[in-house]
């Protein structure tokens, strides 16, 4: 349990998944934040308002999946670094996953990096397709990993070493 | 030496100057000025900076804000010297602390 | 000579720096607009002659700069904008130091030392190798928290550190301390230095927490589990080995009455074993000072009874930050600012607005202690105030 581990369940991530529907119309965030921690910078992050917060900076965030484009502004913005952006309409096997990643080495695009599970697992070699920067004060890039479709849920970070990974 | 140095670090950049040297325990050890006699110490790889005053076992580091006294070592032959918050100083003599500080008597005139 | 200053900040962490910084705002130290009769002032006592002319606000900071533990957290802050969520901790203390340097009303004092407060109001210093007497008016006390200590056998081997010194050498000094920790302690201190070593290249082994449940943001404990670090509750060390350096440690399970479950048992090879099992408010001062104190768990240990304006039990002594119960540094530094508000309009300063500052601080304090996380501070604080009005 993620209480006990850090690692959130299936149960945790199907209360955060979009539908199907929406994930076939194209790139969509999943905010994987699941405790009231005194926290909002992700309500400011979205300039179109798919992010917000009932209550105090106390309440879990909710999306509007119909607002969210899947521009993945939020991502480098989440102090917690629990937002991911999954864009299932990628190519018929492959599907985008847009992580943030506060590492050195930064990985290029074109560059094959491992990807990891939740709980750390190595879940095979991709192809980074983009890397963005935070900016100067914020320094967290975002990492858009191409990954086959039936894994896209489970990819939640990369491990990236200069002699290959 | 400087394997123990972070060179690459993904929020933080360290400007550390020109190479400066201090002596523990007599041998010569590589500093940089502006850094703590125990981070020095620590990027030479010297961890042990004393010694317990009754069972003589090594002791090191621990909170590193100049307020537990575990890191006390002589210093320029002044004991109870807290190298964690003391800068280093290029020439200085360091040495380990065994067991309690001797303060040597100052008499003026 | 004595130096007269209006109010002194003890500490230039995140609560000392807030403090100052709001009681210059409120105009500490720019009016002086009646100096016979503020430096009089009658709460702390007399018998100062002549006064010289004196600075508003003096800080007073032990490191040789201010910004307390703040230059070390490389990880971005949580709360609402108030309290600059989203920045970086050491980017929050810069620009925060930058301010009170800016600040003309303020005077830094760094390498210095306070040395005790006495019944007459003064204050001793030790600054630039000299002791120095200073008369304030009023004292803001924000000497924040040292690392607490664990009983094991081998705990005092070389290579078993504080976590925050490990921040230290790690983060302010560029040092690897380490090449392989095992950590203890799923506090928020334990899982972010857990990330940040790993950030720096080294690895972590293992997080262990004696609690069946983690203690810190789970966000903090997702991040570095899915790096690969494993964070194992309900674990606690039974030992730490090796030939006068931390070779390793032995770990367990441990039942519901924290009791090690046989056979669980594991070796855990390592160099480096950090403790990040709490912190403790440096309250030294505040018990010299005389101030009332009370143990309050919630709180963290024994701090200084302060009331709802954070004034202790003694009148024109103020608390803020850890060294009144332990928190997270973005309440650190909104209690510092109200300590410095409630300080500065204590001596007549912002009539006006310090009523306005001082609801505001205090809603954000609620706001940021409302939530699950806030529950012990909540606790803590109802046991303060009973106490306080008694």
């Amino acid at each position: 349990m993620l209480i006990n581990d850090g690692i959130p369940t299936k149960e945790d991530i199907v209360k955060v998944t979009p539908s199907d529907e929406r994930f076939a119309e194209g790139p969509v965030v999943i905010v994987e934040c699941f405790q009231e921690i005194p926290c909002d910078p992700c309500v400011k992050a979205c300039k179109r308002g798919a992010i917000t917060m009932s209550g105090d900076i106390n309440a879990l965030p909710v999306v509007d999946y119909t607002l969210c484009n899947g521009c993945g502004n939020c991502i480098s913005l989440c102090p917690g670094l629990a937002i991911f952006v999954v864009d299932k309409t990628y190519s018929d096997d492959f599907a985008l996953v847009k992580l943030p990643y506060e590492y050195v080495p930064v990985p290029q695009a074109g560059q094959r990096v491992m990807a990891l599970s939740r709980a750390g697992e190595e879940l095979g070699c991709y192809e980074v397709v983009r890397v963005t920067t935070g900016g100067k004060k914020n320094m967290t890039y975002t990492i858009s990993l191409a990954v086959p479709q039936e894994v896209v849920m489970e990819v939640r970070e990369v491990r990236y070493t200069r002699n290959g990974s | 030496m400087n394997s123990l140095r972070i060179e690459e670090h993904p929020v933080l950049s360290f400007e550390r100057g020109e190479k400066i040297t201090f002596f523990f325990n007599g041998r010569e050890i590589d500093a940089y000025p502006n850094e703590t006699i125990a981070a020095a110490l620590h990027a030479s790889g010297v961890r042990k900076l004393g010694e317990s005053p009754v069972l003589h076992r090594p002791r090191g580091l621990f909170c590193a804000i100049g307020n537990c006294s575990s890191c006390f070592m002589i210093v320029d032959n002044q004991p109870n010297m807290r190298v964690c918050v003391m800068k280093v100083k290029s020439g200085m003599h360091v040495e380990e602390q065994k067991g309690k500080g001797e303060l040597e008597l100052i008499v003026e005139n | 000579m004595i130096k007269n200053v209006e109010i002194m900040v003890i500490g230039g962490g995140p609560a000392g720096l807030c403090a100052a910084l709001s009681a210059s705002d409120l105009g500490v130290g720019i009016s002086a607009p009646d100096l016979g009769v503020g430096i009089s002032a009658p709460d702390l006592g007399v018998g100062i002659s002549a006064p010289d002319l004196g600075v508003g606000v003096l800080l007073v900071e032990r490191d040789d700069v201010a910004g307390g533990q703040l230059v070390k957290q490389t990880h971005k802050f949580f709360g609402s904008e108030k309290q600059y969520a989203g920045d970086r901790g050491i980017h929050i203390g810069q620009m925060l130091v930058e301010k009170a340097q800016a600040d003309s009303n303020i005077e830094i004092w760094t390498d210095s030392t306070v040395l005790g407060i006495y019944e007459d109001g003064v204050v001793t210093v030790l600054h630039e190798d000299k002791h120095i007497k200073v008369k304030p008016e009023r004292i803001i006390i924000a000497t924040g928290a040292a690392e607490k200590f664990l009983a094991f056998p081998g705990n005092d081997l070389p290579g078993i550190y504080g976590a925050g010194a490990v921040q230290t050498l790690m983060n302010v000094a560029g040092v690897k301390p380490a090449e392989r920790v095992l950590m203890v302690g799923a506090g928020n201190i334990g899982l972010i230095v857990s990330y940040q070593l790993k950030q720096a290249g080294i690895d972590v082994v293992a997080v262990i927490e004696g609690q069946p449940k983690i203690g810190g943001y789970l966000v903090h404990a997702s991040k570095i589990r899915r790096a690969g670090i494993p964070v194992l509750t309900r674990h606690t060390i039974l030992e730490a080995y090796g030939n006068g350096r931390v070779e390793g440690a032995l770990i367990t399970e441990i039942d519901e009455s924290w009791l090690p479950i046989p056979g669980t048992e594991r070796k855990i090879v390592c160099d480096t074993i950090c403790l990040a099992v709490g912190l403790s408010p440096l309250t030294e001062l505040a018990w010299q000072a005389g101030c009332e104190m009370g143990f309050i768990r919630e709180l963290s240990g024994h701090v200084p009874i302060f009331d709802e304006n954070l004034e202790t039990t003694c009148p024109g002594i103020y608390c803020a930050g850890d060294v009144c119960g332990i928190e997270e540094a973005s309440s650190a530094m909104v209690e510092g600012r109200l300590a410095g508000i409630n300080a500065a309009a204590s001596l007549g300063y912002g009539v006006s607005e310090a009523e306005k500052f001082r609801k505001d601080a205090m809603i954000e304090l609620e706001e940021l202690r409302s939530g699950d996380m806030g529950g012990h501070i909540r606790v803590g604080l109802e046991k303060m105030y009973a106490r306080c009005k008694k």
